[in-house]
């Protein structure tokens, strides 16, 4: 006789292959559970789907379009992943983000006397500085207080979005901007150049990458990464360690925080070129970096990949919602979604099925 | 006395606008005392808070409203506690992912109903004599039924938690699986019950925003309600009495914001308010001390596994 024994066992490592296979099945599943719901809500699914991916992929200008929201994702989406890597639940990256713009706004507009060449390299400064304070403040209030993160992130985020709707109605309202909730036109030497042709501003999606690869270095090649990585996997390991539990969370949270402050520089002076609306600045790159973060498993080059990829969902979004007449708000369904499928899917890759063959008596 | 009917509708409004945050909060507690943090509430909340302005408006009739959006956020519930639970999927990202499918579901629900009056709605029905009372009859008896519906609600869940088996198994649950467990406790039924009742009040928070409190539907209504209600579940020591005290605490914060509008103060720092006041509730109510004292749910966020350490 033939005996079969199935056993379902943790796996102790997971290959890379695997986890890009079980990535690719949850994504593919969630969009075809959200195409049910378009079907039910009386859109065509494929039309859908297919306005999407050519809106997205389909021309240059839409490929271009992508690239251009892909770079305050990967921002956002780099600081996340080293704050997560730390198991410090930074949700804060869009408020970081509006800060940032401020910052920029306030060094482009009311600080008089720059020499000009110093202007943007101070845009940029200053938006870094601006996004890590208001990353610092929940980290230091985690650390001292052990104040939930997730609370105090999104507060702020709040309290950053009010800030800017103050600044743009108020005091920093432009005169010549007709009663429009904007600030003034930042003068030319304050914009972010573009390659010709397009609005993809260089500098900034250069500093991504750039940071990209920096964020994997001090992940996997220093002391601090390793740290880092340690506090993740084991807080209490770290302290007994030695390991300074204090300056690590201080210390991601004012990365992850700067980066999304380089996002919103971005944002405002390589698109914009003036403070607007908070969800005139952000559709919520500062959210959506979250899943990109997650869907590239912490891992700071994956979210090079990542981060395209929800950009052109945001830009294939924003064609469905005038072909289709969808609110822009589909894209959190297609979020939300897809990110309840990845962990979902994620149980695939814990856990090994073992099938043994075992001869009879 | 001229000041009295100030403060009266000052204090009456601070238990209108608690009343959602109440709801919530309750429900959280619940979640939480079973070791399970949800932090799907806000998405949640607005899925009920378009569920119940759409039922009620083909239906004419807001308890049926207020149902179906309980039901409806249960079922979102019931998502988070498959991922947590079942799966064993990271509790903060999957309640993350439930709150950006709920804005998001419930924007494509309620792009027909924007500008739409709602006739229906519920309004306030004294209770006579109570009423009368001065302070305290406008504070809590001249709401709607959902509000008094609440102020029963907050004593029951207490007595409850504390004082029957099935909340001291909850409370187990949530405190030490391992042993709830071995003294033959259903872990998984506790939590996924405690996760889905939750997901009901949280239903009917939303509910009570769109047919009550706001009778229209508004994009984002929710505004960060969801979350305020994490952070007055920490404040609460997930106790659903304090829960009360912290409730109208932060509906007085928001009803604030409207009585200083007409001195002059900018309404965006006004609306900074409430965010702020949750920061500075949280410091004060997660001090190790405190903390200590009150016992924070010890396995909170750590899914349970028979025979496995966590």
């Amino acid at each position: 006789m033939l005996g079969i024994r199935v056993r379902v066992e943790r796996r102790a490592v997971t290959p890379t292959w695997l986890l890009a296979a079980a990535s690719a099945l949850s994504v593919a599943s969630a969009l075809l559970a959200i195409s049910a719901l378009f079907w039910w809500y009386g859109v065509d699914p494929l039309l859908a789907y297919r306005r999407i991916f050519a809106g997205a992929f389909g021309s240059t200008y839409g490929l271009l379009e992508t690239l251009v929201k892909s770079i305050p994702l990967m921002l956002c989406g780099v600081g996340l992943t080293i704050a997560f890597r730390a198991l410090v639940w930074n949700i804060g990256a869009e408020g970081q983000l509006l800060m940032g713009a401020i910052a920029a706004t306030a060094i482009a507009l009311f600080v008089p006397g720059i020499p000009k060449p110093l202007v943007l390299p101070l845009m940029f400064l200053s938006g870094f500085l601006a996004g890590a304070a208001w990353g610092v403040i929940p980290g230091v209030l985690k650390a001292k207080f052990r104040a939930d993160e997730v609370v105090t992130t999104l507060m702020m985020n709040y309290i950053a979005s009010e800030l800017v709707n103050y600044l743009v109605y108020g005091p920093w309202k432009g005169p010549e901007e007709w009663g429009f909730p904007y600030s003034s036109k930042f003068p030319k030497y304050a914009w972010i150049p573009t390659i010709p042709g397009t609005r993809i501003h260089y500098v900034t999606l250069a500093l991504a990458v750039a940071s990209a690869a920096a964020a994997y270095l001090l992940l996997m090649r220093t002391t601090i990464g390793y740290e880092i990585r340690v506090t993740g996997g084991n807080p209490d390991a770290a302290r007994y360690a030695g390991m300074n539990y204090f300056r690590t969370v201080v210390l991601v949270m004012l990365l992850s925080g700067g980066l999304a402050g380089l996002a919103g520089v971005g944002e405002v002076a390589g698109i914009h070129h003036r403070l607007r609306y908070p969800s005139g600045i952000s559709p919520g790159y500062g959210y959506t970096a979250i899943i990109v973060a997650w869907l590239g498993r912490l891992n700071p080059l994956a979210v090079i990949l990542t981060s395209i990829l929800f950009g052109g969902l945001l830009v294939g979004g924003d064609a469905i919602q005038v072909a289709l007449g969808l609110p822009i708000a589909v894209v959190n369904v297609f979020n939300g979604a897809i990110l309840l499928f990845v962990m979902g899917g994620d149980i695939l890759t814990r856990y090994r099925i073992r099938v043994e063959w075992r001869r009879g008596r | 006395m001229s000041w009295i009917p100030a403060v009266e509708s000052a204090l009456n409004a601070a238990v209108r606008a608690g009343t959602p945050l109440l709801y919530g909060t309750l429900g959280e507690i619940y979640a939480e005392r079973s070791g399970v943090m949800n932090l799907g509430v806000e998405g949640m909340m607005i899925v009920g808070a378009v569920v119940a302005f759409g039922v009620t408006l083909h239906t004419q009739n807001p308890w049926i409203g207020v149902l179906a959006a309980a039901l409806a956020a249960g079922a979102l519930a019931l998502i988070h506690a498959f991922l947590s639970i079942t799966l064993r999927a990271n509790q903060v990202v999957s309640g993350l992912a439930l709150t950006m499918m709920g804005l998001g579901i419930s924007a494509l629900l309620g792009k027909r109903y924007i500008g739409t009056p709602l006739p229906n709605s519920l309004s306030p029905t004294p209770i006579p004599i109570l009423c009368d009372v001065p302070i305290v009859g406008p504070m809590f008896f001249r709401h709607d039924p959902l509000v008094y519906a609440s102020l029963v609600l907050a004593p029951l869940l207490w007595f409850f938690l504390f004082y029957t088996k099935v909340g001291i198994n909850i409370r187990s649950v949530g405190e030490n699986p391992a042993a709830a467990d071995a003294l033959g406790v259903n872990v998984y039924l506790i939590r996924y019950a405690c996760v889905f009742f939750g997901g009901l009040l949280s239903g009917v928070a939303g509910a009570y925003l769109s047919v009550a409190y706001a009778p229209a539907w508004i994009e984002g209504m929710t505004a960060g309600k969801g979350w305020i209600v994490i952070g007055l579940t920490i404040f609460s020591m997930w106790s659903p009495l304090r829960a009360l005290l912290g409730s109208y605490l932060f509906g007085g914060v928001t009803a604030l914001q409207y009585r200083l509008q007409p001195l002059g103060v900018s309404p965006n720092l006004l609306a900074m308010l409430p965010y702020t006041f949750t920061i500075i509730v949280l410091l004060v109510g997660t001090s190790e001390r405190i903390r200590k004292r009150v016992g924070a749910p010890s396995a909170l966020g750590i899914p349970y596994v028979r025979g496995e350490k966590p």
